[in-house]
């Protein structure tokens, strides 16, 4: 039996004139870049706050763990500063990279983007609302890394503060990564390896003196937007931070952060029509 | 060895929830000037073929959708049926605009979806067959954020939370996350979320999979008030033959990726009037030394204990004789008569029948 077209159905049949005079109805309203994002933001923080608390004892625990183990191994000085701050970073990375690596892939893998696809949201609400989440999740955790760092190891305390723009910066390029990672990995499993890897990078290039590598390391060293968000944090514990050279480091890391956020939505819009 | 249970004569019982939908049924085609809602013209799609890989063997390609020609109108709850496979989700997903089709047009509302499926989500709410995004979410949480990213403001997404959530009598369930909710009241909880942010076509992609007659029967109120109150469009995806016989205005029946027939339920049922189904059910196994049984055999449909017949109503009347008597009745468990339903229908239509479900 072949196709039974509904136009010769009984019932069915509808002059096509008729239907070209009309005008197409209107739309519905689009969802706002801004109102969207936050009820994202929200969402995802209110997911995030379920599922995750674990996870950020296991990020801060790791961090604590790694700074002990490099008290015997660094005594003071600019090796110190780099575990202290890379240690702190790494909570970022280990929650907006390799945990939003692993969302995003599931997400994509079980058809759940499908709900974002045919809500008319742009695209940039849905990963900035998501890694906005992420990284907002990682306060807690950055700050006791960091607050047990510097006892740990006798740094200032002053100029903590610097964390507020550290960890929006650096959350924005290392979440960008791990949401773009995410949504681009053809299997999920790829997505979650790649989001470990990226979070072992993270680790390995962060946290170890930099002068200790060798030149390609130091070259990857480089290419890691979490690099220059470590530097700047590290740099605020010297006794007299040279500001100008802190702001050009946060500076490469809010560049890097909007390209990989904008890659990220890129991924996103190529993710979600299939 | 003695009759201990008579067999029970059963004329098609009806499915109790589809009942409420009678009542309020009106006529929206003409009152808005759009006659039809959604065309669809040749849609055709075609999953590629998968090499083989370590582990995962290969897929040969697989044409999903073949020349799909559907016109839905106005105010009416439009449903495709078929089997698993059949090719129905394939099918919504091109009309949402979530997939691109091969070949084939899909105009909704005068839009066309093909060439800008953005604007699909401006038009119509999608409840897919798997919703994972919210799964994290509290029942109102989903709702409610679902309907902001529809561009409602706080106060109106709240709003029709609340509305809806009390309409669906999930008012008590609201503050638990969906992941822990049973999978009707999963599936319920993720219908509510369509509904929040008002759209003129409904997609549901088997919504009530898994819902007790309590969850359905508020499904299909809250489909149908929408309807008699606003003109809503339902597509419904259904492989349940009962559920598309007492919901649907129309059915397109699906089966290897091609409309093998759409009509209305009755419409289609009139294709195979004249035919009764006779279902009988042995104690062990049928009695095929009664020379009536055997000679049966060969028209049955057997599968265990069971055996299927279509028959005209004089046949039928005398197989009902042959077996409510003698020797036959002894080995007989139960029996029943049934008028035309569209599962015989679809198997007239030369589908394979294995997968629709009947209940
Ligand atoms: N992503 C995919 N890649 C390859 N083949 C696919 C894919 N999705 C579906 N198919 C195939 O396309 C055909 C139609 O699938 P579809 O999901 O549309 O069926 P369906 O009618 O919705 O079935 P069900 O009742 O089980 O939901 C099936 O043979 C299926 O195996
Ligand atoms: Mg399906």
């Amino acid at each position: 039996m072949s196709v039974v077209p509904a136009e010769v159905l009984p019932g069915g049949a509808l002059a096509v004139e008729e239907r070209a005079e009309e005008a197409p109805a209107a739309l519905g309203p689009r969802a706002r870049l801004w109102p969207s994002l936050a009820a994202v933001y929200r969402a995802q923080l209110s997911r995030a706050r379920v599922a995750r608390i674990p996870l950020l004892f296991v990020a801060t625990f790791q961090s604590i763990g790694i700074m002990i183990l490099m008290r015997g191994v660094v005594d003071g000085g600019a090796a110190a500063r780099a575990v202290v701050a890379g240690s702190s970073v790494l909570v970022v990375a280990f929650v907006a990279l390799n945990l939003l690596a692993q969302y995003f892939g599931q997400l994509r893998a079980s058809g759940g983007l499908d709900h974002y696809a045919t809500l008319p949201v742009p695209p940039a609400a849905v990963v900035l609302g998501a890694a906005g989440a992420y990284a907002s999740f990682t306060v807690p955790g950055t700050v006791v890394v960091a607050v047990f760092g510097c006892v740990l190891f006798g740094l200032p305390l002053a100029h903590l503060w610097v964390l507020v723009a550290v960890i929006p910066l650096a959350g924005a390029a290392l979440a960008g990564l791990g949401a773009a990672l995410g949504l681009l990995a053809p299997r999920p499993e790829l997505a979650t390896l790649l989001g470990q890897l990226g979070m072992s990078a993270a680790l390995l290039l962060g946290v170890l003196p930099e002068d200790r590598m060798p030149g390609v390391v130091q070259f990857a060293r480089d290419l890691l937007p979490s690099t220059y968000g470590v530097e700047a944090f590290a740099r605020t514990f010297g006794g007299d931070p040279d500001w100008a050279v802190v702001l050009g480091d946060l500076a490469v890391c809010a560049g890097v952060g909007v390209a990989s956020l904008a890659v990220a939505t890129w991924a996103y819009r190529r993710a979600a029509v299939r | 060895m003695c009759v201990h249970r008579a067999p029970r004569a059963m004329v098609r019982s009806w499915d109790p929830v589809g009942s409420c939908l009678v009542s309020t049924r009106t006529e929206h085609g003409s009152r808005h000037g759009r006659d039809v809602v959604c065309a669809v013209r040749g849609l055709t799609k075609t999953y590629p073929a998968v090499r083989a890989r370590r582990g995962v063997p290969a897929t040969p390609e697989v044409r999903a959708n073949d020349q799909v020609g559907l016109q839905v109108r106005r105010g009416e709850i439009f449903g495709l049926l078929g089997p698993n496979g059949a090719g129905k989700s394939t099918l919504v997903r091109q009309l949402t605009g979530l997939m691109r089709p091969d070949d084939g047009t899909v105009e909704i509302l005068g839009h066309d979806i093909v060439r800008h499926p953005e604007r699909a989500a401006r038009i119509l709410a999608y409840l897919g067959q798997e919703s994972t995004a919210l799964d994290d979410l509290t029942v109102s949480l989903a709702a409610e954020t679902t309907g902001r990213l529809r561009g409602l403001d706080v106060r109106q997404a709240r709003d029709e939370r609340d509305a809806v959530l009390e309409e669906l009598g999930l008012t008590d369930l609201a503050p638990r996350p969906i992941r822990k909710l049973s999978g009707g009241q999963r599936r319920l909880a993720c219908f509510a979320a369509a509904l929040v942010g008002e759209r003129p076509l409904l997609v549901l992609d088997e919504p009530t999979t898994g819902m007790d007659p309590v969850a359905r029967r508020a499904v299909w109120a809250a489909v149908d008030r929408r309807r008699a109150e606003r003109g809503t469009t339902v597509l419904l995806v259904t492989h349940n033959v009962i559920e598309a016989e007492t919901v649907l205005d129309r059915v397109a029946v699906l089966d290897k990726g091609r409309v093998i027939a759409c009509d209305t339920p009755a419409g289609l049922k009139e294709k195979v009037a004249g035919e009764v189904r006779v279902d009988l059910v042995w104690r062990e196994r049928a009695p095929l030394d009664v020379p009536e049984v055997a000679a049966l055999r060969s028209r049955a449909v057997e599968s265990g204990r069971r055996w299927t017949l279509r028959l005209a109503p004089e046949e039928a009347r005398a197989v009902v004789a042959t077996v409510t008597g003698g020797a036959a009745f002894v080995a007989l468990d139960d029996f029943t008569l049934a008028t035309p339903s569209l599962e015989d229908v679809y198997l007239a239509l030369g589908g394979n029948g294995q997968g629709l479900v009947k209940a």
